[in-house]
Parts: structure tokens; C-alpha cells; sequence
């Protein structure tokens, strides 16, 4: 459903300010969205100074920092720390996006880091996937086939393979997920952009045997259809990856097998 | 497991509109917009076939400053929506989906609508001496 305002426990009040150290130079505020399940209050937003001159570039370099030197409660997902796990997503100046890739440099301004858009939050900038997890397990992500296994790999062409570019990158990171007003409104039923590029990269794919079965799982006016071709997930990507695009490839095979 | 407690993370307080969801908005704004006008267009054509008074009052009514403010939301909503709308046939045959397209279209139907939006209201205003 579309509901426009926050719920009254979810509304953000001003939270505490934390200081750079005396006689540092280049300092960036950091303003970071917090809650503690714990507390019984609502989310609010602590600002922290950063010294930039003791700084990595990242604004995930800054988390850490603040998490080691300035506030150990600040609590967020992070692992690889160059792209490829998708767990460092957060909302950052506005948009979705990996802290680990996202330099502080192109920041104007305060730097504002929010959790994932309109998903329930367990703890600061963690929040809970479980719904798009469930989506992704729903569209059967695994090779389908009724032929007998070959004895060796199961061959593809290069053009076939080639289909392929531009899913298998995909980190599940959610950020284009999250972006989407459509799946804000309808997350419940909606599949979402994250989960539509997973499905189109098995429907794709050549060795897959479940094309049909997999096309008509999909064929539901909300699970495929409340994608408007608004583009703000092609628009976020970490990995300049075309979620928008995906979505369009399967409702084009779909009016072609019609 | 899903749990009510928790709260619900910032959405529309903290996205900064995009380009790209801007235009949508747009695009079903002014869709809304131009079924209402359908039903002025609608009472326009009625008023006519009902007789010269009715009609006079109608024509007093979009003379108006207000209905030719409601006229001009109209015409733009029209343009916006067919130029948006051509857009959207590209993509229903997969064109024009990589970024550097979808910015380049999109900064053309907000151009486009806008220039035929103007010119029709300069021929409209060029063809009266009624201001």
C-alpha cells in the first residue's frame, strides 16, 4: 500500500553530536541513522566529525573509523571492502549505494547515511532482508534440467555465455531493490528489480530447461507487472548493471509467446 | 520473521528525486490530469449540443483566467504524456534502456512538451484578437 509518511515509531528525531578531535583540519560531518531495538525509543540521527586527513577514502573507511575510534556502538554490515560482497548497502547522499565504493570526495556537504530505503530495521544501518531473500528462494535460482547430466561441463557458445553479461555480476546487494518506488509501495507481492534480473538471468540462460515453467511464474500482475519502467534501479546500481532492462526482456518474451 | 517493532527505514524523506522517477510521476500525474480533462472536453462538446446559453457559459467558464489556466495544464498534460508515452514504446521494444539514453530521452520530452506546449498557445493566441 501507499503510505507516504513514516509510521509514528519510525519517525527520526535529532540524536548526539560527536567531535573531532581538537586541531584536526579537514573535518566532514557524518550524519548516520541510529536505532537501538533495546532502547524502546525511535530512530534518530548522531552526527559525527571526521577527520579526513586520518581518513581512507571510502565513506565505509570513515564507518570503521567511527566505529573504532569515535562510537563502537555504531552497528552496520561490512565485509569485503571492494564491491563484490554487496554487503555494505546503504542509503548515502541520497541515493543507494555501496559505502566501500562511494568516495567521500564526490560528497557535497554533509555526508547522510541511511539504512536501505523502506525496510524494516533491526539494528542502526542493518535491516532485515528477509523478505527479499524469501523473493529471491521463489524464483528458483539453480540450473533446471530434465536431459540426463553430461559427463563433462555442459557447454554454451560464446553468444550464448554472452547472454549472461551484465546478471552474473549482480551482488544481491539490494540496492536497486530498495530505490524502487514500486516496490516501497508493493514490496509485499511486488518481486522487485534485484530479484527480476536474478530471474531473467536463469530464464537467459541456455542450459536452463525451465524457460516456460519459469515465464509463467512470473506472469502476475503484481509479482512481475508493478515494474513501471521507472528506472531508478538501472539509475543506483553499484555495478552499472540494467535491472530496468531485464524486467523489460522477460514482459517481451512473454507478449512473444502469447 | 517479520517483526512489527521495528521500524520502518526513511524512504521518500531521504531519496533524492531522480530523473528518472521524476519523469514517472510526471507521466502518471499528468495521465490522471488528462482523464479530468477528458470530462471538461467532455462537458465542452455537451454544453454545445445543448444549446447557446449552456454553451455561452461554458465558453465564459474556459475564458476565465482559472480555465485557461486549466486549458494550458491540459495542453502540456497531452504533450508530456504523448512524448513520455513514445518513450515508453521504445522501451516496450527494448530501446533506449542504457543510462546515458534514458537521460538523453528524458531531457528531450521535458523540452519537447514544453516547446509544443507554447507553440500551440502562441498559434491559439496568433489566430484571436480576443486576449
Amino acid at each position: 500500500m501507499v503510505e507516504f509518511n513514516l509510521p509514528a515509531n519510525s519517525r527520526v528525531t535529532r540524536g548526539q553530536a560527536h567531535k573531532a578531535a581538537a586541531g584536526a583540519k579537514r573535518v566532514k560531518r557524518f550524519k548516520i541513522y541510529r536505532f537501538d531495538p533495546d532502547s524502546g525509543e525511535n530512530p534518530r540521527v548522531d552526527t559525527y566529525e571526521v577527520d579526513l586527513d586520518t581518513c581512507g577514502p571510502m565513506v565505509l573507511d570513515a564507518l570503521i573509523k567511527i566505529k573504532n575510534e569515535m562510537d563502537s556502538t555504531l552497528t552496520f554490515r561490512r565485509s569485503c571492502r571492494e564491491g563484490v560482497c554487496g554487503s555494505c548497502a546503504f542509503n548515502i547522499d541520497g541515493t543507494n549505494t555501496l559505502a566501500c565504493t562511494k568516495p567521500i570526495r564526490e560528497i557535497r556537504g554533509d555526508v547522510k547515511v541511511y539504512p536501505l530505503p523502506h525496510m524494516p530495521v533491526i539494528k542502526d544501518l542493518v535491516p532485515d532482508l528477509s523478505v527479499p531473500y524469501a523473493q529471491y528462494a521463489s524464483i528458483e535460482p539453480w540450473l533446471k534440467s530434465d536431459t540426463p547430466a553430461p559427463t563433462a561441463e555442459r557447454l554454451q557458445s560464446i553468444e550464448e555465455r554472452r547472454e549472461l553479461d551484465g546478471m552474473w555480476e549482480c551482488i544481491l546487494c539490494f540496492c536497486c531493490q530498495t530505490s524502487c518506488p514500486s516496490y516501497w509501495w508493493n514490496g509485499d507481492r511486488y518481486l522487485g528489480p534485484a530479484i527480476l534480473l536474478q530471474a531473467y538471468r536463469w530464464i537467459a540462460d541456455s542450459r536452463d530447461e525451465a524457460k516456460g515453467e519459469r515465464l509463467d511464474n512470473v506472469d502476475d500482475p503484481f509479482r512481475l507487472y508493478r515494474c513501471h519502467t521507472i528506472m531508478n534501479c538501472t539509475n543506483t546500481c553499484p555495478k552499472h548493471l540494467n535491472p530496468g532492462k531485464a524486467i523489460a526482456s522477460i514482459k517481451h518474451l512473454l507478449l512473444k509467446r502469447r | 520473521m517479520p517483526d512489527d517493532t521495528r521500524p520502518l527505514s526513511p524512504h521518500l524523506q531521504v531519496y533524492r528525486p531522480q530523473i528518472t522517477s521524476m519523469l514517472s510521476i510526471t507521466h502518471r500525474a499528468t495521465g490522471v490530469f488528462l482523464a479530468f480533462a477528458a470530462l471538461l472536453l467532455a462537458y465542452w462538446l455537451a454544453s454545445a449540443a445543448y444549446g447557446p446559453e449552456a454553451f455561452n457559459r461554458a465558453q465564459e467558464f474556459l475564458e476565465s483566467w482559472f480555465g485557461r489556466l486549466v486549458l494550458f495544464a491540459f495542453t502540456f498534460s497531452l504533450f508530456y504524456h504523448m512524448c513520455n508515452g513514445i518513450r515508453h514504446l521504445g522501451w516496450d521494444a527494448l530501446w533506449g534502456f542504457e543510462l546515458p539514453t534514458l537521460r538523453v530521452t528524458g531531457v528531450l520530452v521535458i523540452i519537447i512538451s514544453m516547446s509544443l506546449t507554447v507553440f500551440s498557445w502562441l498559434m491559439a493566441y496568433g489566430h484571436t484578437d480576443k486576449l
